[in-house]
């Protein structure tokens, strides 16, 4: 565990990716073998079941301190993470015991039957044999999520690095279903015999977003155009007569589509499609809330199969008669993918349609329709490009529309969390409706470092009230809020609800006078809707 | 005895403030740190070690009277002393009585021996006023051997990729300490100007000091590698430029947090701090036996309600110290 804590602890101070690289390539190189492959599967996003809450570590704690509650979430609202608020506020450590990795990990799976008071002791128990450091990561592992910046990338350059491997034929490899109890690294690398899994996805290729006018990237004809979809990106396989679906976050989500099992008779085997999963009815696309309601849930209700029908808008084919065709160009990928799809002919695969176009303004001019097509913008994909590992600039490029934007006065302030535990930078954005102001959307980025320690001195300067963490100030700053949908709510006390709010601007220049209204929101709502 | 007013805390009795931050006829000082010793005053009031401290930031020309710790002052029938607080050198508590009853007023003050300032050492009194700046439980310090052991190893495997070390810390407290405790590293410090001017005026009142040498312009490059780099907190990325290959580590007690080490950009965070920790704060208070706290600069409504609870009044009091420790106002 020691070794463990102390790799969190180089890769989370460390700044630069070859210092993080070289600590895990060193790590894979000395660890205990059982130890990597946690390692690997922590790292990549495949964390553990939950067997202990964190209200029963809070209390537990609490417990194990004598501190009173109030006293407890004060702390946690200053460190901003639970794992580390348990680690500072424990007693040191009475029992230390030099434990792997691996040990902790397996104990803790165990745990997913055990009844309370066993799962009590174990845990006390575990928080009296660890300093620290180790505590700090053992309360992650519970909780979940090391965001110590590895990136995948990074992990399977760390790999590659250890065992001389090629990074793409790696990443395909450390990919797919596998569970670190049983799979051993070498496994996984194929330093071993027996066939692949054939639920195995391919890495994603990601497009950047398009920052230059669309002429610095040569002759038209060149590109391929099609919309760009506002769903989740997935990848349908069919292989050995099973049909797996696989979200972008790697995650299996066969089970979350009943609407797509008929391709598992209708695909021919060996095939593998890219292309986004959309709510979709009488030929449109509807909008993301309604692939929301189907998110979330573990069962899927016969009223949601009718008024959320999902669809899947192939935009790739990566696999194709058992070959990974990836090297292809696009061309022959698309032509491919387009008789699969007519021969296939199954209402829930649809081809993600290409947009014809000759001249870039015309293009341009088309994008300005995007959302009549309940779509995000444009992408843009290279005819003549293979399908990559990963987010690489050249190729693909996402050229979203502009977003909607509204000015807006700051009501209230929270403390962040994480590495601006200190600072203001969680705001509560209201609008004007007659003489009141009407709070509708939180937002946290969108600010620099600077501008953030400008209002993070404002607000501790104009504080009307405290609430807690809540912090109400005078309503002067105004600030220009982008987002990208809107929708009626009625969990909201403004009625609104919208996608991706965040600061685009601070409006240092406009007094609160000038600020939108709530009627403002309520057309855009309405033109939106239609 | 003491009240809080706009200027600072004031002694009626002996028409006295205690590190007001407004211009004043008398101030007594608890120590020369910029957020409690501010400028404009008539007359200061401090422990001998302070007196050069104070006049390179307030001035060669200010109208300043030193005394000893214990040695007693009479302000109108007060009788006022100042007793070792063990924040930084020439750091008081400051002891206030009149027909009996005794005030404490704490400043900024830590219960570690750090081998430089005069070992903090309790007071009783009747009312007791105390800083927070650390007051969480999630703040306990661990042992300074432990921590200096920890910077020495940091400095052994920077030395190994043949890298400067720069470390932050304040420039008068902390930078000493830290070069007092790192001394058998290396066999001069390089320094930035705000420390080296601190060093001078300390030297020149006697204290014995490790050797430095003061980072200029014209220090050779070849100076850098290998060697310890400390610098105030207000340090440029830009003037750190030139000692690159270098690792940075800040020498903070906020660097519990670990947001905050990434947040500024460290290498390494080491939760060194010349105040009082959590647990530090608790004994300090209850060994002043005091009847009524009040509790200044730092998590103070958390302190004074834990207190309460615990069954010792307890009052909050906004004062504009409590700068110094994030930063924002420079040290030198
Ligand atoms: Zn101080
Ligand atoms: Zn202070």
């Amino acid at each position: 565990m020691q070794q463990f804590a102390k790799l969190v602890q180089v890769i989370s101070n460390s700044t630069k990716t070859n210092e993080k690289l070289s600590a895990l390539s060193e790590y894979f190189a000395t660890a205990p073998a059982r130890d990597k492959t946690w390692v690997l599967a922590l790292f990549t996003g495949r964390r553990p079941k939950r067997t202990v809450n964190t209200t029963q570590l809070k209390n537990w704690c609490i417990q194990e301190t004598g501190l009173p509650e109030w006293l407890f979430d004060e702390s946690y609202h200053t460190v901003g993470d639970l794992g580390e608020t348990i680690a500072l506020l424990l007693p040191p450590p009475t029992d230390r015991k030099a434990a792997p990795l691996h040990y902790w990990m397996e104990q803790l799976l165990q745990l997913d039957k055990a009844d309370e008071t066993t799962k009590e002791k174990f845990i006390k128990s575990a928080w009296s044999s660890l300093d620290e450091s180790e505590r700090f990561v053992f309360n992650k592992l519970i909780t979940g999520g090391f965001r110590i910046g590895v990136s995948q990338k990074m992990m399977v350059n760390a790999l590659a690095k250890t065992w001389d491997i090629p990074p793409a034929t790696l990443s395909h490899m450390i990919i797919g279903n596998w569970d670190p109890r049983e799979a051993t690294i070498e496994d996984l690398l194929h330093l071993h015999t027996t066939g692949a899994d054939a639920s195995r996805p391919y890495p994603f290729y990601l497009a950047y977003p398009l920052e230059t006018p669309p002429e610095e990237l040569g002759p038209p004809e060149e590109w391929q155009a099609e919309w760009k979809w506002d769903g989740i990106r997935g990848q349908i396989i069919k292989r050995e007569g099973q049909l797996f679906v696989w979200s972008r976050g790697e995650e299996l989500i066969t089970e979350k589509f009943p609407e797509y099992q008929p391709l598992a008779t209708a695909l021919p085997d060996g095939v593998v499609l890219d292309g986004e999963i959309l709510t979709y009815s009488n030929n449109t696309p509807l909008p993301f809330q309604t692939l929301q309601t189907r998110i979330g849930r573990k069962t899927i209700t016969r009223k949601q199969l009718q008024e959320a029908p999902v669809a899947f808008l192939a935009y790739d084919l990566l696999e194709w008669e058992a070959a990974d065709i990836r090297d292809y160009p696009l061309s022959q990928r698309r032509a491919l993918l387009e008789a699969l799809v007519q021969q296939v002919r199954q209402p829930m695969l649809q081809l993600s349609p290409v947009i014809s176009f000759t001249e870039w303004p015309q293009l341009a001019a088309l994008r300005e329709e995007a959302r009549a097509h309940v779509s995000e913008g444009v992408m843009l994909k290279k005819l003549s490009a293979p399908y990559q590992v990963g987010r690489k600039r050249g190729d693909w490029w996402k050229w979203k529309i502009d977003p909607f934007t509204v000015d807006a006065v700051m009501l209230y302030a929270q403390k962040g969390h994480g590495r601006r535990s200190n600072l203001y930078t969680d705001y509560t954005f209201a609008v004007r409706d007659g003489d009141n102001l009407v709070p509708f959307a939180k937002a946290y980025s969108g600010l620099t470092d600077k501008e953030i320690a400008e209002v993070d001195s404002w607000i501790k300067r104009h504080s009307l009230e405290k609430f807690g963490p809540v912090r109400t100030v005078e309503p002067v700053q105004v600030f220009e809020i982008a987002f990208e949908g809107i929708a009626a709510s009625n969990r909201h006390k403004s009625g609104i609800a919208l996608r991706f709010p965040r600061i685009a601007r601070w409006r240092k220049d406009k007094p609160v006078s000038e600020i939108n209204t709530l009627d403002d929101l309520k057309r855009l709502l309405e033109m939106h809707r239609g | 005895m003491i009240t809080f007013t706009n200027s600072g805390l004031y002694c009626a009795a002996g028409d006295f403030y205690i590190d007001p931050w407004k211009p004043v006829t008398r101030a007594v000082i608890t120590h020369a740190h910029s957020d409690h010793a501010r400028f404009g005053s008539r007359y200061y009031l401090c422990e001998h070690a302070t007196v050069p401290l104070l006049k390179i930031r307030l001035g060669q020309d200010i109208n300043v009277q030193g005394i000893s710790y214990y040695e007693s002052i009479y302000f109108n029938g007060v009788k006022v002393s100042l007793h070792p607080a063990g924040h930084i050198i020439g750091s008081a508590q400051i002891r206030i009585e009149k027909d009996g009853e005794v005030w404490v007023v704490s400043g900024d003050y830590k219960l570690e021996n750090d081998g430089l300032s005069a070992p903090f050492e309790p007071v009783k009194c009747h009312t007791f006023i105390t800083e927070s700046t650390f007051g969480l439980p999630i703040y306990r310090w661990a042992p300074q051997d432990q921590l200096f052991a920890g910077i020495g190893q940091w400095i052994d495997d920077n030395r190994q990729l043949a890298k400067a070390s720069v470390l932050l810390a304040y420039s008068l407290g902390k930078a000493q300490r830290v070069m007092q405790h790192l001394q058998h590293k290396t066999e001069k410090f390089l320094v930035h100007g705000a420390i080296a001017n601190t060093q001078e005026a300390l030297v020149q009142s006697g204290w014995k000091l490790p050797p430095i040498e003061h980072i200029t312009p014209e220090t050779p490059k070849s100076a850098f590698p290998n060697s310890i780099i400390i610098a105030p907190p207000s340090a440029d990325v830009s003037w750190m430029k030139k000692f690159s290959p270098y690792a940075l580590g800040i020498c903070s007690g906020w660097m519990t947090v670990r947001g905050n080490m990434r947040r500024q950009n460290a290498d390494a965070g080491f939760a060194l701090s010349d105040h009082a920790d959590w647990p530090g704060l608790l004994s300090a208070v209850k060994a002043t036996g005091a009847q009524k706290v009040y509790v200044t600069h730092g998590f103070s409504s958390v302190f004074a309600r834990y207190l309460n609870e615990q069954g010792i009044p307890a009052e909050e009091v906004v004062t504009a110290y409590g700068e110094e420790e994030n930063g924002n106002i420079v040290n030198n």
